[in-house]
């Protein structure tokens, strides 16, 4: 098994005629997705490799009723209509790539989504892949391989590095979730952690944090207080990293001295969770907890 | 992007939210002029973006025509915690009988705009926070529904409001909600929210943060981006970097913010210094990379610049065929590591082999190279 996406995702483009759309439509073809659609308004009746481009997401579902999953490149100023066009045609899983959508946008989306029972991944994000079964996602599908680790992360190219040295250690992935980076985001740790928990083929679990937020220290809190049956490792960016600006009083009086590096290094290793100190100890750390 | 307090309180007045009367003025003569049209006491702030402009010295009490002068005189072009006073506000001081705290911001993990509420306000909000926190109120408003009237009752009812006073605090906080979701805030917070000796209630101080995605559709506030960096810092982020100055001497050059992170630590953990850092993003080409690297060559506190590029959607050969470009262009006068990995790798290590610099397939040995080679030119 794999989570979210797997050999029957049938995915629709939105944005498929923009530059990124384009190009990554080309590179998840290579993968092996099963793309039957996209969508750019004013540009039906167009192909992109092959795939028929509509002018809105009903006129797709109508030609191809078998799309269950949407991945968004439109830009940041029409990337909430897009979201708000797949749910309301019933699209249940949502990938966003779309950076730089003003978080205001995202809150409105993210709760309607909710409302709905859609799952959106990201926004500000590389999208998601099954290695070997399927790629929703801008990620470099070589640097990943068909396994037995679970991975989340809120980065881009750190998920690619960390997965690059899992994928050389041999242990694979079975899905790699890229979360994104923005403040509020659609599926959290948590959110992934449980759909990991359940996957029979998922042996371990990787999270990629960085700073900023409280999601990693709850992360950690859950994995104790739920007692998670399956080896978590994770990794912190920015130690060194400056502080992230203020925001007013309400900022420390939400975050409470979370959010650095060190309180989540501290967080995770207080809940039993080992920290890799460099991304390619991640996979050495995994080997010895799965005693391979 | 953060707002000034006169920027702020301007948008308090249009959304009937209460102020003292107020203005802004740039030497002491107008400050005098504005004081005396005011009437006695008044206060002088500084207009500052920096937190604790209140303990710093930036906010003054002035009793007479003289000493607002002097006061005035004295702030305008002074220092607070690193910043340049270049405005400050004059307004009637208030007869403070009670503070109380108003702020709405993201909670990130429940995804919905909080208002916070306490009815002890003041400067020493935080302290109280973690002191004794279920004297903060937290009240969740769903996003795509908005503030109820329910919720205002309750806010209400624990700052132990009533009468005419309840009616103006639910007032100032439904037109907060409504600033807060019309101006894409990430930040809209009043501290303190006085009660003066007549009862009545005035925001006395105002900060709001505007989401900086959100400014392409916000134009009534022109980026001030200038004020706030170094030359470097403003030549990077036109170019569209995300560029940060630190105090070491090993120039970063990454693609994504994770792995720009990590690389960074990675290098702390190695025994060296960054001296800053330079994002070029998702897909750069040649030409970005070129102008990357030709940044960091004319940096005067760059020794080594240490490339870490994992091809994705960015191309190898392109940072390379960049790289080069700049090398040639502008000298090569700093050392040079790069480690490079992914799309297009081959091609990328064949050009770089050609030109005869060293390239790593690991990041771990990348970074010790780079802070050797920055130890030695220490030397």
């Amino acid at each position: 098994m794999a989570i979210i996406v797997d050999e029957n995702t049938k995915i629709l483009v939105q944005g498929i005629t923009g530059r990124e759309g384009t190009f990554h439509t080309k590179s998840m073809l290579e993968y092996g997705s099963k793309i039957l659609a996209g969508v750019t308004p004013g540009k039906g009746g167009q192909t992109v490799y092959g795939v028929p481009v509509y002018d809105s997401v009903s006129d797709a579902l109508k030609n191809h009723p078998d799309i269950n999953t949407s991945i968004i490149f439109v830009p940041a100023p029409y990337a909430a209509d897009a979201v708000y066009e797949a749910i309301d045609n019933g699209i249940k899983t949502i990938v966003i790539i779309t950076e730089r959508i003003p978080t205001h946008d995202t809150l409105k989306f993210v709760n309607y989504a909710r409302l709905k029972n859609v799952t959106i991944i990201g926004p500000n994000c590389p999208g998601i892949i099954s290695p070997g079964r399927t790629k929703v996602g801008i990620m470099p599908g070589h640097v990943f391989k068909k396994g037995i680790i679970g991975m989340v992360s809120r980065s881009g190219t750190l998920t690619y590095e960390i997965a690059h040295a899992i994928t050389k250690s041999g242990l694979g992935q079975t899905t790699a979730v890229g979360i994104g980076g923005d403040p509020v985001t659609g599926l959290t740790f948590i959110d992934v952690l449980e759909m990991f928990r359940k996957d029979e083929e998922t042996e371990a679990v990787v999270i990629i944090g960085e700073i900023g937020g409280d999601a990693e220290e709850r992360a950690a809190e859950y994995i104790r207080l739920t007692k998670y049956e399956k080896p978590v490792v994770a990794y912190v960016a920015g130690r060194t990293a400056p502080p992230e600006k203020r925001m007013g009083h309400a900022g420390a009086i939400i975050s409470m001295g979370t959010g650095s590096a060190k309180s989540k290094i501290e967080t995770f290793e207080k809940n039993g969770i080992p920290v890799a100190s460099f991304p390619g100890e991640v996979a050495s750390i995994l080997m010895k907890l799965l005693k391979k | 992007m953060k707002l000034y307090e006169y920027e702020a309180k301007k948008i308090f007045s249009e959304y009937n939210i209460p102020i003292s009367p107020y203005d802004v003025v740039e030497n002491p003569n107008d400050a005098k002029a504005v004081a005396e049209k005011l009437g006695f006491p008044v206060v002088v702030k500084a207009q500052v973006l920096v937190a604790g402009r209140g303990k710093a010295g930036g906010v003054k009490i002035a009793r007479t025509s003289d000493e607002v002068y002097e006061i005035a005189a004295k702030m305008l072009g002074s220092n607070i915690k690193g910043e340049i006073v270049k405005k400050v506000m004059i307004t009637n001081a208030i007869d403070i009988v009670k503070e109380i705290y108003v702020s709405i911001i993201v909670d990130r993990f429940m995804r919905k705009p909080v208002i916070l509420v306490s009815s002890e306000g003041g400067v020493d909000i935080e302290e109280l926070a973690a002191r004794a926190p279920e004297k903060i109120i937290r009240i969740y408003v769903d996003p795509l529904i908005g503030i109820r009237d329910y919720q205002l009752r309750y806010a209400v009812s624990r700052v132990g409001l009533s009468g005419q006073q309840a009616l103006q605090f639910m007032s100032i906080l439904r037109s907060l909600y409504s600033i807060f979701d019309n101006l894409d805030c990430d930040l809209a917070e009043i501290n303190p929210l006085a009660i003066d000796s007549k009862g009545n209630l005035i925001a006395v101080d105002a900060k709001i943060i505007v989401d900086d995605n959100a400014l392409y559709r916000r134009k009534e506030f022109a980026s001030r981006e200038s004020a706030e960096y170094s030359e470097f810092e403003i030549e990077a982020h036109q170019a569209g970097f995300n560029y940060v100055e630190l105090d070491g001497n090993i120039g970063i050059i990454c693609n994504g913010a994770g792995l720009t992170m990590a690389t960074m630590d990675t290098v702390y953990l190695k025994g060296g210094k960054p001296a800053n850092f330079l994002d070029v993003g998702g897909g750069a080409t040649a030409e970005i990379a070129e102008k990357a690297t030709s940044l960091l060559l004319r940096h005067p506190n760059v020794k080594v610049i240490f490339f870490n590029i994992l091809g994705g959607i960015t191309r190898c050969d392109e940072v390379a065929k960049g790289l080069i470009s700049a090398l040639n262009k502008y000298g090569t006068g700093k050392k040079i590591v790069v480690r490079m990995m992914g799309t297009n790798e081959e091609e990328g290590r064949r050009l770089l082999n050609e030109a005869g610099i060293d390239w790593y397939d690991s990041m771990e040995m990348a970074a010790t190279r780079a802070v050797e080679l920055a130890k030695s030119l220490e030397v």
